[in-house]
């Protein structure tokens, strides 16, 4: 008799969304090239002279280029989760769309798999996106001040923000009514590291804009990664920082979850 | 044993009435028929069966389970082939095959074997390293049934598993359907085909604006609807008009010295009829049963000048 094992059905569908990507990494190359494009550019054309104006935002008294691309590259990592996570919703819209979710669900399968199997499967594409772009980062200048224990941290938080993404991305696709609708939504979390402490110092934003970009979930996991990797205080943003992993998390869980039980009958 | 009872399924979309009160029963091991126009309910029928929805009233059981209390009961013994392709595209056929295996939790090595005799036995080994857009449309089916037999399900859904099928991938499904049932499972099936439904099935039920408005052996429902006639052929007038006489419904063919009487085919009203005609001299006798198109049409009209007549 076959017994419910949510564990070996969550590998199998793993395993199918890897084969997925492996097979038509069209999508995967473009989600990871596109933070490294932003890398680039921010740093060569933008680089020169937003570094001179980070003042006090900047480490060391470094200046310029320099300067910059210590400010900029924990944003870098932020935007390839974000840009990961796109796929995700596309790949969960897709089989959403696709007649064998109907097969799956008149088997006696652990339901959640179908969904763990993308979630586990995105955190893989990005754990090595995110090494691909920090090893650009260093062969462009970048040199963190990281010890052991901060890239501990550092690698912890970036798994947690990639979870907490990937279920709300799950959720979006879910929610998405077609493909289309779930390449566009997540769009959101590209964006909001621009209205943050992403690309400039919050400072330098306007007072109405500056409140939004202190509480947004993007501003604490990116003061915390900058100042893990760079060496200077976390005390103010890290709580902040988890707390928004978490209820990602739960709530696109939790979202994810109740999307899935609806009843979808084409 | 059934296989399948429902009682009292209903289904309603907002206002729409799907389902009005289905009961159903089939027997393990037998082939039923869920015949009906577009847009009958008949896909709606399965989705319930099938656990893919929740009616909402009424009661059924499948393979032994409830469908109320334990529907991993009822997944475990089912397998389902839908109107629409259920593989994955992305996969090739042979992977699809695999990814069944897995999720059924077969031995690798189990697996494997079955997915080589189940390509072999749907002649998909040369297309098994493809994906599925490049399948042909038969080619495609046989992979969607395949799949659905890697768990080896005992009871197995059909939901109109010939439609748009030229007639050459119509009747190699007709083939596998038939092997599947030499091998002992229960086929609940749906289509539009009375022709598909009369070759394959041991009972027919149709199904029209979400209730089964007939329901037997192909032959019996042949048998209920009027069309069905003894013809009686005589050597010469003096007979016809001797048997004519004594069968008041009767209609005569003088220049064919024929003489037809309407029947419900059963054998007490044909010895009856010929009890009457003892003594007459009779050449030969023909039974014409209706097919199943005069049932359905029969049927099917009927319920619509009913429902008409309500409005």
């Amino acid at each position: 008799m076959t017994i419910t094992n949510p564990t070996r059905d969550s590998i199998t569908m793993l395993r199918r969304n890897l084969r997925h990507m492996q097979r038509y990494p069209s999508l995967t190359l473009m989600l990871l090239g596109q933070p490294i494009l932003f890398l680039l550019l921010f740093v060569y054309v933008f680089g020169g002279t937003l570094g001179d104006g980070l003042g006090g935002a900047a480490v060391d008294g470094s200046t310029g280029r320099e300067a910059y691309l210590g400010f900029v590259t924990p944003t870098i990592l932020v935007i390839t989760i974000t840009g990961a996570i796109l796929g995700t919703a596309i790949s969960v819209a897709m089989d959403m769309t696709e007649g064998i979710m109907a097969r799956f669900r008149t088997m006696a399968i652990s339901k959640a798999s179908v969904l763990t199997g993308h979630v586990v499967g995105t955190v893989i594409q990005t754990a090595i996106g995110l090494v691909v772009v920090l090893a650009i980062a260093v062969l462009v200048g970048f040199r963190p001040a990281a010890g052991a224990a901060e890239w501990l941290a550092i690698a912890g938080l970036l798994l947690l923000a990639t979870v907490g993404l990937t279920w709300t991305a799950v959720a979006l696709g879910l929610k998405a009514k077609s493909v289309e609708t779930a390449s566009n939504t997540p769009m959101i979390f590209t964006l909001l590291p621009f209205l943050g402490s992403g690309f400039v110092p919050n400072d330098s934003l306007p007072a109405w804009l500056r409140w939004f970009a202190e509480y947004q979930p993007f501003t604490p996991i990116i003061e915390t990664l900058r100042g893990l990797l760079l060496g200077t205080s976390v005390a103010d943003s890290w709580l902040l920082a988890v707390g928004w992993c978490l209820v990602l998390t739960v709530g696109g869980y939790v979202w994810s979850k109740s999307l899935f039980r609806q009843e979808r009958v084409r | 044993m059934n296989a399948i009872s429902a009682r009292g399924l209903r289904k309603s979309y907002g206002d729409t009435v799907v389902l009005d009160g289905i009961d159903l029963d089939v027997r393990q091991g037998s082939v039923f028929a869920l015949l009906g126009p577009n847009g009958a309910g008949k896909t709606t029928v399965v989705n319930i069966l099938s656990t893919l929805i929740a009616p909402d009233a009424g009661t059924a059981s499948v393979a032994g389970s409830s469908l109320a209390d334990d529907p991993d009961g009822i997944r475990r013994a089912i397998g389902v082939t839908g109107q629409f392709s259920a593989v994955d595209n992305l996969l090739t056929g042979a992977e699809n095959l695999m990814l069944m295996a897995d999720l059924h939790h077969l031995p690798r090595e189990v697996g494997r074997a079955r997915t080589s005799e189940l390509l072999a036995r749907f002649d998909l080994t040369d297309a098994a390293a493809k994906v599925p857009s490049t399948y042909s449309g038969g080619m495609q089916r046989k992979l969607d049934l395949a799949m659905t037999l890697v768990g080896e399900p005992r009871v197995i859904f059909l939901d109109e598993p010939t439609t748009g099928l030229d007639p050459s991938s119509r009747r190699t499904m007709w083939q596998i359907i038939r092997g599947l049932v030499a091998g002992g499972v229960t086929i609940f099936l749906t289509t539009q085909y009375l022709e598909e439904a009369d070759e394959l099935a041991d009972r027919i039920a149709l199904l029209d604006h979400g209730r089964i408005i007939a329901e037997g052996t192909p032959d019996e429902l042949k048998r209920q609807v009027p069309g069905g006639h003894v013809t009686l052929t005589f050597a010469d007038d003096a007979g016809l008009q001797q048997a004519a006489g004594r069968l008041e419904s009767s209609l005569a063919d003088d220049e064919a010295l024929t003489l037809q009487v309407p029947t419900d085919g059963s054998v007490a009203s044909l010895r009856a009829l010929l009890d009457r005609l003892d003594g007459v001299s009779v050449d030969g006798i023909a039974m014409h049963a209706p097919d199943l198109d005069d049932v359905f049409f029969s049927l099917v009209g009927t319920h619509t000048e009913e429902a008409e007549a309500v409005r």
